[in-house]
């Protein structure tokens, strides 16, 4: 069966083509059924992997399909890596792609067929290019997969491309993006030059012959690419501006997947990491700041998607963080409960923006809870998990993480779980304006207000189940020894000690109990002071510093942007005065030296001899008066 | 006598021809004068060609002779030329009643 592996991301591209190619032809239902159904084919497919990959003493399989690049020494073969990580990651991309394709089935059920088959044709590119991702056996597989999601990113984004400010969305998503890829394409160059090779096994079996520091660049330039995918800073700025898109696209590849993709990368090449403590660091201290940070402007966001998108940049910092102090199964872990909760935390506020028609003000919301019961407890039960509350999946991951970063450095913990507080506030701050109170909106508005149909509740009902109680998979040794299932199931890929630096027990559930409780605070605090009396105004002082986003992108505007713009006006003016100047100077002179010569040609005989002879003697004068 | 002789009336008149080429307008006598550009070539290469033998004749016997075969060379070209051309004329001075060759320039318009 795992031979078959191929078959996984080759369905989904057989749904991009019919749905791609006929889409003016086909119905919408059918449109559907072929983009849902290829997904969850390929699901069925990941579950019978999973099966054989699950049992112990599984070998890690590589399945070399055709040489793709053969030069000289260097051979660079299409080939798909099937182990406990990859196995792991088809699971989460097939599952809650299948499920957010579902959703969109009813969610953009409003859009014209030609643009409905469009959208689900760009979604099944990006399923696919997403297991590319995770499935390839060397770097370069990775990147075309890497690449592939960039781009599908960017379509979209861009999907209501009539919409300019949607357009400079995608842009400037792809635009990050790009910086990024620059890094990685970088480290993969020097790879070829010290290893010869792009093969994880090869690179991963060499990588102790060589100098720290050359490791140390080529991770540096690997997490480059990471944090332009998965918006760290200071690549980060794309992601809350990636909203742009419908909302199914931000569950899928905003929130579930396609972030997690530099995570998945790390952690895959983990082996070079664990020998570069220099950029160990760097990757810890780029995640805690940015978790911090995104943290802190997600308390002033207004906009229910980009509240959202700040927690995604905000959780994304808490995984990096998880890497940088070597628990690598952690971060995997709150990858894949974070694929559960964000991708029902936004597909619970499309149901809600497609209840408000299209509204998305939170301030505009308000006692949603009356009108939408479903969305409104599967909602609640993804910012309880987000918020770190026991027993949802949120506080297992989370608090692995914490933990291992204390036990690197004291100061990680601290701004971790001070992020972790505000997280539950700026959650339930969210979950109190939208569900609690009275609704501010139109009068209009409320008479709309409907619970979503079927298609859209089952996805949030089966993500509200995963998001509550996937943290059993990993059960930390403080309850009970030896039950951390997915630790153990990971430890042939990710290492014996993937886990961090241990703590004792009792350090690790004070730590817990800490966290727990200023969550708790977080989440009650949040709860009394908006559930009656939502801020409505504009905010002032520094809550003004934040709801401006620390003013980062005027500052990369000031910074970058401006100096670019500049630079390129200053060449566009070179370009077409100098430069154009010098190309239609020398055409205009060889006009006008035509023209003059063209009177040569009187059309008088005598002339031409005159001129002939007068040739003759000048070559006759030339040779007497030459020496030889 | 010395080869100089030769020399100095081949380039008379050839300059002879030259000079009625540029100056003349009547096609009969511009192509006399091509004639005598010709001839002032031949009278040269015959001269050589006598000079050769000379100087060369006892060793070889063949010394010289090309010289004299360009001589015939160009005659017969120059005879082909001159039917040629007399046809040309002549088909001129029906069209045009004229043999000036400036009427010529007409081929322009």
């Amino acid at each position: 069966m795992t031979q078959l592996v191929w078959l996984v991301p080759v369905l989904p591209l057989v749904g991009f083509l019919i749905n791609g190619l006929f889409r003016k032809s086909l119905p919408k239902s059918l449109v559907g059924i072929i983009g849902s159904g290829t997904v969850l084919i390929s699901f069925i497919l990941s579950v019978v992997i999973f099966g054989d990959v699950r049992h112990e003493g599984f070998q890690p399989t590589v399945v070399d399909l055709w040489d793709f690049i053969s030069v000289d020494k260097l051979h660079i073969s299409l080939a798909f890596q099937v182990d406990q990580l990859s196995a792991l990651f088809l699971l989460i991309i097939t599952g809650v792609g299948f499920l957010i394709h579902l959703y969109s089935t009813s969610y953009m059920h409003e859009e014209e067929g030609p643009h409905y088959a469009r959208f689900f044709s760009y979604l099944n590119l990006f399923v696919f290019s997403m297991l590319v991702l995770v499935l390839g056996a060397n770097f370069l597989i990775l990147f075309i997969g890497w690449e592939g999601v960039g781009l599908c990113s960017y379509l979209l984004i861009g999907y209501w491309f009539k919409n300019l400010d949607y357009g400079y969305a995608a842009r400037k998503a792809f635009i990050m993006n790009r910086i990024g890829d620059v890094g990685f394409l970088i480290a993969i160059f020097m790879m070829i030059a010290k290893f010869g090779s792009v093969d994880f096994a090869e690179v991963f079996g060499k990588a102790g012959s060589v100098s720290t520091g050359v490791i140390t660049a080529i991770t540096l330039l690997l997490f480059v690419g990471a944090t332009g995918k998965s918006a760290q800073i200071p690549l980060y700025t794309w992601l809350p501006d990636a909203m742009a898109g419908p909302t199914p696209v931000s569950a899928l590849i905003h929130a579930a997947t396609m972030v997690t993709a530099g995570i998945y990368m790390i952690a895959r090449s983990h082996v070079l990491y664990d020998l570069a403590p220099v950029t160990m660091n760097v990757v810890a201290v780029i995640g805690a700041a940015t978790a911090f940070l995104a943290a802190t402007i997600a308390l002033k966001q207004n906009d229910i998607k980009k509240v959202l998108a700040y927690s995604t940049v905000s959780q994304l910092g808490y995984m990096f963080l998880g890497l940088g102090v070597g628990a690598y199964d952690g971060a995997v872990f709150h990858v894949m409960t974070h694929a559960f909760f964000k991708a029902l935390l936004f597909l619970g506020a499309g149901s809600v923006i497609h209840a408000m028609g299209g509204e998305q003000d939170m301030r505009k919301m308000g006692g949603l809870k009356k009108w939408m019961p479903a969305t409104h407890i599967t909602f609640l039960i993804a910012c309880l998990a987000i918020s770190g509350i026991p027993p949802f999946s949120g506080f297992f991951s989370k608090d692995e993480i914490l933990a291992a970063a204390y036990g690197k450095n004291p100061i990680y913990y601290v701004v971790g779980v001070f992020t972790a507080f505000l997280t539950a506030f700026y959650m339930f701050r969210l979950y109190a304006t939208t569900f609690l109170g009275g609704f501010r909106g139109t009068h209009e508005q409320e008479h709309h207000l409907h619970e979503s149909p079927a298609a859209i509740t089952i996805p949030l009902w089966v993500l509200a189940i995963l998001a509550a109680v996937a943290g059993f998979l990993g059960i930390p040794a403080v309850f009970a020894p030896n039950a951390h299932w997915l630790g153990a199931y990971l430890s042939p890929v990710l290492g014996e000690n993937a886990h961090g630096i241990e703590l004792e027990k009792g350090t690790e559930g004070m730590l817990m109990v800490v966290s727990v409780v200023l969550a708790v605070i977080g989440v009650v605090a949040a709860w009394a002071r908006f559930a009656k009396k939502p801020e409505l105004g504009e905010p002032t002082g520094f809550g003004k510093f934040l709801a401006n986003k620390w003013y980062v992108d005027e500052l990369y505007n000031a910074v970058v942007v401006r100096p670019l713009d500049l630079l390129a006006q200053f060449l566009t003016f070179f370009d077409k005065h100098i430069i154009d100047g010098i190309v239609n100077g020398v055409g205009r002179l060889v006009q006008y030296g035509s023209r003059q010569l063209r009177l040569l040609q009187s059309g008088l005989v005598g002339g031409y001899v005159l001129l002939m002879v007068i040739g003759i003697l000048v070559l006759f004068l030339v040779e007497l008066f030459t020496k030889h | 006598m010395p080869i100089n002789y030769y020399i100095f009336l081949a380039v008379a008149l050839f300059c002879v021809g030259v000079a009625g080429v540029l100056t003349r307008r009547n096609a009969i006598i511009i192509f006399m004068c091509i004639e005598l550009m010709l001839n002032a070539v031949n009278l040269l290469l015959v001269a050589f060609s006598k000079m050769h033998h000379h100087a060369l004749g006892a060793s070889v016997p063949t010394a010289g002779i090309d010289g004299q075969l360009f001589v015939f060379f160009i005659m017969v070209v120059a005879a082909a030329e001159v039917s040629v051309g007399l046809a040309v004329i002549v088909m001129m001075y029906r069209n045009t009643h004229s043999i000036d060759v400036n009427f010529l320039n007409r081929l322009k318009h």
